[in-house]
């Protein structure tokens, strides 16, 4: 084969480095793996409890924010709201928000004192912090951001006279949406769910301000290996490594599903 | 039950539409013009898609657009239209895309997916129901296009260049199958084109507008015997200049003198075919009547004529055969006497 010349050392020095930064320390993890407790590790009760917890509240925090982030996210691109910018500017800011500052600003406006949760505490006898659902809660916060942004960056990228071809046809707009405009951007919203819920499921700096740490009700997989890390480092390494499984699992399969075509 | 339109509509970009339009049931009328004329706009403002900002829309006593109360969107107007580029939606069958309407009217799916089998057969795809649009033919996704506007039974049909995104050959055949379709089609065709042959053979009035204006009206044989732009006189291929006739001699207003055969007087259009221009390369003998030195600008091969484009008083455009070119050795820049029989030039009033 014939090359259009070397490659420049001073791209590909740091791209080596670069990648050995990130593929390094996940190898450390397998090098340093107790591996001969392993097994009676995997099948203690906590692990089995906190992965449990873990897929559960990650899987709720994503399908919430479905439910929320794709009409935020066709409100954002297609919708005619004054100030358009300045929401889209707004939702991206938990992206960039230090996920404890997050828990805390929930704490202030949904706990037990807080501005809607005294309301909610009052008037249903619902408290969110502290209770797997304010685990739920807490991961949607930091994890829809990731959604809305592929959804809306996918509906932008749709061809908006669809939706006028649709309307001609005597289609409600709702309709248009249902039929029209979500099948074509399937690709976009899948991929947006992928890392709504990679990022839910990692979720830690919210979820202990907000939940709490209790082992079956709040401690999930993130929570559980930090506190591993103190009192017994063997487990904590197994429990990083299943996560670990987990995600590239869920990831692999996915993108050879759906994303792979797109991208 | 006519379509009345009288479309204002000013553009952020400076552009400005005003057109006045009208639209018998039945009837076809070709908007024709140049790009960036306002035909596309204008099929927007009636379809629903683009408000309009002064005007009206009118089907008979109903009311679609009449700024600043009253303006019905696309989906409650009940107008089919057929866009340049098809849209058809990918993700569902042909049949799913002619039946896609009609389900968003509320009928039936199975009686949606048997009138939609019907359309498809009718436009000639019986066999290509379950076909995805992707593996469809430019004629065919045009004819399921045609058939998704068709089958909801709109009032109005908007028609977006429908045949510009298709090869030569295949416009031909469409183009005769689409004339079946809309003289079978009792209600109001709206044909937005810059082909005139598409508003020549598919129309029976052709409105012509230029920087959103109406600039000419009238039935194709009119617009195409007595063109009153330079637009207009290109696209039907005529020679066309502006004068005051005085008996049979007509005065240019950009110089020249031209003999016609009817006598008149007052200001007056005066055209004929470049076949009526004769090229000579001495000075006519006799009475040198419509004859003038003239300069070759360019030359350009059509299919079995030479069009010659030639400087003078006036310019004028020639049409002659490949021998001829030949004879007289001709190329840009030879100087020639051109002369037109004045029985082929025709005169009407401005």
């Amino acid at each position: 084969m014939r090359r259009r010349g070397r490659l420049p050392a001073v791209l590909v020095v740091p791209a080596l480095v670069g990648l050995a930064f990130l593929v390094v320390p996940l190898a450390g993890l397998l090098v340093r793996a107790p591996w001969t407790t392993l097994t009676d590790q995997l099948i203690s009760a906590e692990v089995g409890q906190a992965l449990a917890l873990s897929l559960v509240c990650a899987s709720l925090a994503t399908v919430l924010c479905l439910l929320l982030g794709v009409p935020l996210a066709w409100l954002l691109a297609r919708g005619d709201v004054p100030g358009r910018r300045v929401l889209r500017a707004l939702v991206t800011v938990p992206l960039v928000l230090p996920p404890v500052v997050g828990g805390v600003a929930l704490l202030l406006v949904l706990g037990r004192r807080g501005l809607i949760g005294q309301h909610l505490h009052e008037w249903f006898g619902v408290s969110l912090p502290f209770t797997t659902a304010g685990v739920v809660v807490a991961e949607a916060f930091v994890a829809m951001p990731f959604l809305v942004i592929a959804v809306e960056g996918a509906l932008r990228g749709a061809d908006p006279r669809y939706e006028e071809a649709a309307a001609t046809l005597g289609a409600s707009r709702w309709l248009t949406f249902r039929r029209v405009t979500l099948p074509s951007i399937a690709p976009g919203v899948v991929a947006g769910t992928v890392l709504c819920w990679a990022r839910a499921l990692g979720e830690f700096g919210a979820t202990i301000t907000f939940a709490g740490n209790f082992p079956g009700k709040t401690t999930t997989m993130p929570l559980a290996v930090y506190l591993a890390l103190e009192t017994d480092p063997g487990a904590a390494i197994v429990l990083s490594l299943v996560l670990l499984v987990v995600s590239v699992t869920v990831l692999v399969s996915l993108r050879d599903k759906w994303i792979g075509g797109v991208s | 039950m006519t379509l009345r339109a009288d479309l204002r509509l000013d553009r952020d970009s400076g552009f400005r539409l005003e057109l006045a339009l009208t639209v018998e049931p039945g009837e076809v009328v070709a908007l024709l013009g140049p790009n960036g004329a306002g035909k596309t706009t204008a099929l927007r403002t009636l379809a629903g898609l683009l408000p309009l900002t002064a005007g009206s829309v009118r089907l008979d006593d109903e009311v679609w657009d009449e700024p600043p109360g009253v303006f019905v969107p696309a989906e409650r107007r009940r107008a089919g239209v057929v866009f340049q580029d098809y849209l058809l939606f990918n993700h569902m069958s042909a049949l799913e895309n002619v039946a896609f309407g009609l389900r968003a009217r509320g009928t039936d799916r199975a009686v949606a997916r048997a009138r939609a089998r019907e359309w498809l057969a009718n436009v000639g795809l019986g066999d290509f129901v379950g076909v995805r649009p992707r593996s469809l033919s430019g004629g065919q996704a045009q004819r399921v296009a045609l058939a998704r506007a068709l089958a909801t039974e709109p009032r109005v049909l908007l028609l977006d260049e429908p045949l510009a995104a298709l090869d030569a050959g295949t416009r031909v055949r469409i183009r005769s199958e689409l004339g079946r379709h809309l003289d079978e089609y009792a209600g109001h065709t709206l044909l937005v084109t810059h082909d005139p042959l598409d508003a020549m053979v598919l129309a029976d009035r052709i409105v012509i507008i230029e920087d959103g204006r109406v600039v000419q009206q009238g039935s194709p044989a009119e617009v195409a015997g007595r063109p009153r732009t330079d637009y207009v006189a290109q696209l039907v291929g005529l020679n066309l200049y502006r004068g005051t006739a005085r008996g049979t001699a007509v005065d240019l207003d950009d110089g020249g003198l031209l003999t016609v055969a009817e006598p008149t007087e007052g200001p007056v259009y005066v055209a004929f075919p470049p076949t009526a221009v004769s090229l000579l390369a001495e000075p006519p003998l006799g009475s040198p009547r419509n004859s003038w030195p003239v300069t070759i600008a360019d030359l350009e091969q059509h299919a079995h004529t030479v069009r010659v484009r030639l400087d003078g008083t006036p310019p004028v455009l020639a049409d002659i055969t490949p021998v001829v070119v030949a004879e007289l050795r001709l190329s840009p820049g030879t100087r020639l006497w051109a002369t037109v029989k004045a029985t082929e030039a025709v005169t009407y009033p401005l």
